[in-house]
C-alpha cells in the first residue's frame, strides 16, 4: 500500500498536535487524507484491543527475530558437537542442545525464518490467486462463473491435510512442495469471498458509470473491483495463517516438509520426539514456538476482524 | 396450507438434488486429482511393483499390464473403471489389496473420531451457550482462552505432551496402540472398532483396556474440535440472543433458562449441526497426526506409513476414501441445514 509512505511524508510536514485532527477530520480535502484517516481510525480501534495488540507485537518481534537470526544466534545452527548432546539449558546453551549437540536456541531462531517465510509465501500465492478467480467469476457471471465456482467448490470440499500429503508425496518432500501443496488447497475460500464481494459491487452505480465511460472489463475488475475486495481478504488471511502454520508444522512433523538438517520446527520435534522421556524440553521448545506463532496470528486475526468487519463472527 | 407446505418441501428436495449433482462432480474431481497426482509422482509405478532388479522384458510386460503405454485419457478411463469396481490396486507395503487394507484400518479411525466428536459436542456446546449467555463474564473470558489455546496448539505437540504427562510421569494412562499386547486377538473382529467388539463379546477386561487406550487420543482430538465448536456456538448464540424475539420472550416473563435453551438455542441448532458435521469430517483428517503419535492402528497411520514407503497405490486409495467420506459428510451437512432451518431458501 502506498498510503503508509504517503502518510508518513504528510505527517512530517504537519506539526504534531495538528496531525490528529487532520487525520480525524470529517471533511478530508484529498483522497489520501481520507484513506489515511480511515486507516488511523482503524488503528485506534485495533490498538484498544489488548489481545490483538499482544498478537501484533509478538508477530513484529518474530519477524525481527527472523530477519536478525544470524546476529541473535549464539551458535551456528547446523554445527554438531557430539560431545555435548542433549545438554540442559545453561549460560553457554540458553535452551540446551539437541541429539546431535546443536544449539537449540540458535536453531529455534533460524526456524522462525522457515515458518514465517513459508506462511508469507503461501499467503502471497493464495490471496491474489483467490482474489483474481473470485472477482473474475463474480464480474463475468454466466458459464465462466459456473465453471470457476465449480472448480472452487471441488477444491473446497477436499480434505486439506490429506490432499496436501498426497501432493507432497508426489512432488517429493521438501519446503517447496509444502508451499505448493498448502497453496493448492488454501485458495478456494478467498475465491468464494472475493466472488461474494464482487457480486455486490458489480451492481453499484459507480461501476455502471465506469462502464459507460468505456472502461474494459479487465480494467473494471483489476482497478475498481479487486481493490475493494482487499480488506475482507486481509481479515481472512490473518485468520487463516495460524492454520497454515499448523499444517506446515504438521507436514514437517510427518517428514514430508523440510529435510534434515533444516531447523524447521515440526521436523525438529519429529527428530527429537524419542527423547521426550529424559530431555522433555528438547521436543517441547519448538512445540511452544509453533503454538506462540499460531496464537499470535489468531489474536491478530480476531482484532483485525473486529476493525474491518464487526458484524461477522 | 398443505399445498404450500408441499411446495416448500419440494423446493428443498430440489435443492438437495442439485447439491447431489455437486457432490458427484466433487467426487469426480477428487478422483481426477488423485489420478493426476499418481501420474506426476517421481517414483516409477512399474519399478515400485517389480523392484529395480527386474529384467527389462518383465518391466515392459508390467508396463503393458498397467496400461501405461496407452494415452492418458484412456488410462484415466481405466482408473475410473477400477475405482468404480472398488479396485485400488495392491499395496506394495502390506501385499494386500488397498481396499482390504482400508477396510481393516478404517474402523479404528472411526472409533477415535466418533468418541472425540461426542466429547467435543457434549462439552463444547453447553460451554459455548453459557459463555454467550454470560458474555463478558469471567466464564466467557475463560472459554475464550480455552478455545484460542485449542485452535493454536499443534495437535502432535499436544499428543506428545499428553503422553509425557499422563503415561510417563503420572502413569494413569496406558501407552501406545489400541490395546495391551496380552489381550491381542482375544476378541473376534465384528465391527473393527475394538471397544464395540469387546462389548459385543462381553469381554469386559478387553473392553476396559480398549477404552483406556482410546481415551487419550480421543480426548486430544476432542480438544481441537471442541475449541472450534465452542467458538462457533458462542458466536451463533450471541447473534440469536440479540434478536427481537428474545426481547419479546423476556417481556412475556419467560424464565432466562427457557429463553436461552428453547428460544435462542433452537434458533441456532441448524447452523450448529453444520459446524458439528464439518468438525467430524475434519477429525478424520486430524486423526492423521494424532494416530501417528499414539501409534493408533487407523487409516491416518496407514496413510503416513504408505507415504514414507512411497506406496502410491495405498496413498491414493486412502486419499480417495478419506476424501469421499469428507465430501459425503459435507453434503450431509448441507442437507441437514436445509431441513433444519426453515429460513434457508
Amino acid at each position: 500500500m502506498t498510503t503508509e509512505t504517503d502518510m508518513s511524508s504528510q505527517l512530517t510536514t504537519l506539526k504534531t498536535g495538528g496531525w490528529r485532527s487532520w487525520m480525524l477530520t470529517d471533511t478530508p480535502r484529498s483522497r489520501r487524507q481520507a484513506t489515511a484517516g480511515m486507516l488511523y481510525r482503524g488503528w485506534l480501534q485495533f490498538s484498544r484491543n489488548r489481545l490483538a495488540m499482544t498478537g501484533f507485537v509478538t508477530l513484529l518481534l518474530m519477524f525481527a527475530v527472523a530477519i536478525l537470526a544470524p546476529q541473535l544466534a549464539s551458535h551456528d545452527p547446523n554445527v554438531q558437537d557430539l560431545a555435548h548432546r542433549l545438554v540442559a539449558p545453561s549460560a553457554l546453551h540458553w535452551l540446551g542442545t539437541d541429539q546431535l549437540g546443536r544449539d537449540l536456541y540458535s536453531r529455534l531462531l533460524y526456524g522462525t525464518r522457515i515458518t514465517l517465510g513459508m506462511a508469507v509465501l503461501i499467503v502471497a500465492i493464495v490471496a491474489p490467486l483467490g482474489l483474481l478467480i473470485g472477482s473474475v467469476a463474480g464480474y463475468a457471471g454466466g458459464w465462466i462463473d459456473r465453471i470457476l465456482m465449480r472448480v472452487t467448490d471441488i477444491f473446497l470440499a477436499f480434505p486439506k491435510l490429506v490432499l496436501a500429503l498426497a501432493f507432497v508425496a508426489a512432488l517429493k518432500p521438501g519446503l517447496t512442495s509444502v508451499v505448493a501443496a498448502i497453496a493448492l488447497t488454501a485458495w478456494p475460500p478467498y475465491a468464494r469471498l472475493a466472488r461474494a464481494e464482487t457480486m455486490v459491487i458489480r451492481h453499484a452505480d459507480f461501476i455502471s458509470a465506469i462502464r459507460l465511460t468505456g472502461a474494459s472489463p479487465s480494467r473494471i475488475v483489476f482497478r475498481h473491483i479487486m481493490p475493494l475486495c482487499i480488506s475482507p481478504v486481509i481479515v481472512r488471511v490473518a485468520l487463516d495463517v495460524s492454520g497454515i502454520v499448523l499444517t506446515a508444522a504438521g507436514l514437517g512433523f510427518l517428514g514430508m516438509g523440510a529435510q534434515a538438517p533444516s531447523p524447521e520446527w515440526g521436523a525438529m520435534i519429529a527428530s527429537t520426539r524419542g527423547f521426550i522421556l529424559e530431555q522433555w524440553w528438547v521436543p517441547t521448545i519448538p512445540g511452544v514456538a509453533i503454538f506462540v506463532a499460531s496464537l499470535a496470528f489468531n489474536l491478530l486475526g480476531d482484532g483485525l476482524r473486529d476493525v474491518f468487519d464487526p458484524k461477522s463472527d | 396450507m398443505s399445498s404450500l407446505k408441499a411446495r416448500h418441501w419440494r423446493s428443498r428436495v430440489g435443492a438437495s438434488a442439485s447439491g447431489l449433482t455437486a457432490m458427484v462432480a466433487t467426487l469426480f474431481g477428487l478422483v481426477l486429482v488423485t489420478f493426476v497426482i499418481g501420474r506426476a509422482m517421481p517414483v516409477d509405478p512399474v519399478l515400485a511393483i517389480v523392484g529395480d532388479r527386474a529384467t527389462p522384458d518383465v518391466v515392459a510386460r508390467v508396463r503393458l499390464e498397467l496400461g501405461l503405454d496407452r494415452p492418458l485419457l484412456e488410462q484415466f478411463w481405466i482408473y475410473l473403471h477400477h475405482i468404480a469396481r472398488g479396485d485400488f490396486g495392491t499395496s506394495v507395503m502390506t501385499g494386500q489389496s488397498v481396499v482390504a487394507d482400508v477396510l481393516h484400518f478404517f474402523p479404528a479411525t472411526m472409533e477415535l473420531a466418533t468418541l472425540a466428536i461426542l466429547v467435543a459436542v457434549l462439552v463444547g456446546v453447553p460451554l459455548g451457550v453459557l459463555a454467550a449467555a454470560r458474555a463478558g463474564s469471567r466464564l466467557d473470558a475463560a472459554v475464550r482462552v480455552i478455545s484460542l489455546t485449542g485452535q493454536s496448539t499443534p495437535v502432535f505437540v499436544q499428543a506428545l505432551l499428553c503422553l509425557l504427562v499422563f503415561y510417563v510421569k503420572l502413569g494413569i494412562a496406558p501407552g501406545l496402540g489400541q490395546q495391551d499386547i496380552a489381550f491381542d486377538g482375544l476378541v473376534p473382529s465384528v465391527t473393527g472398532a475394538l471397544v464395540i467388539d469387546a462389548a459385543l463379546d462381553r469381554q469386559w477386561d478387553v473392553f476396559r483396556d480398549a477404552l483406556a487406550h482410546l481415551a487419550m487420543p480421543a480426548l486430544t482430538l476432542a480438544f481441537v474440535s471442541m475449541s472450534m465448536i465452542v467458538r462457533m456456538t458462542r458466536t451463533f448464540m450471541l447473534d440469536a440472543l440479540s434478536g427481537e424475539f428474545v426481547v419479546t420472550a423476556h417481556a412475556k416473563g419467560l424464565s432466562p433458562l427457557r429463553i436461552v435453551w428453547r428460544h435462542a438455542f433452537g434458533n441456532v441448532a441448524g447452523r450448529l449441526t453444520v459446524v458439528i458435521v464439518l468438525a467430524y469430517a475434519g477429525l478424520l483428517e486430524g486423526a492423521v497426526l494424532t494416530e501417528t503419535v499414539f501409534g493408533w492402528p487407523g487409516l491416518g497411520q496407514y496413510l503416513t506409513r504408505s507415504l514414507l514407503n512411497a506406496d502410491m497405490n495405498a496413498v491414493l486409495g486412502a486419499t480417495v476414501v478419506i476424501g469421499t467420506v469428507y465430501v459425503v459428510l459435507n453434503f450431509g451437512a448441507d442437507v441437514a441445514y436445509r431441513l433444519l432451518d426453515p429460513r434457508v431458501k
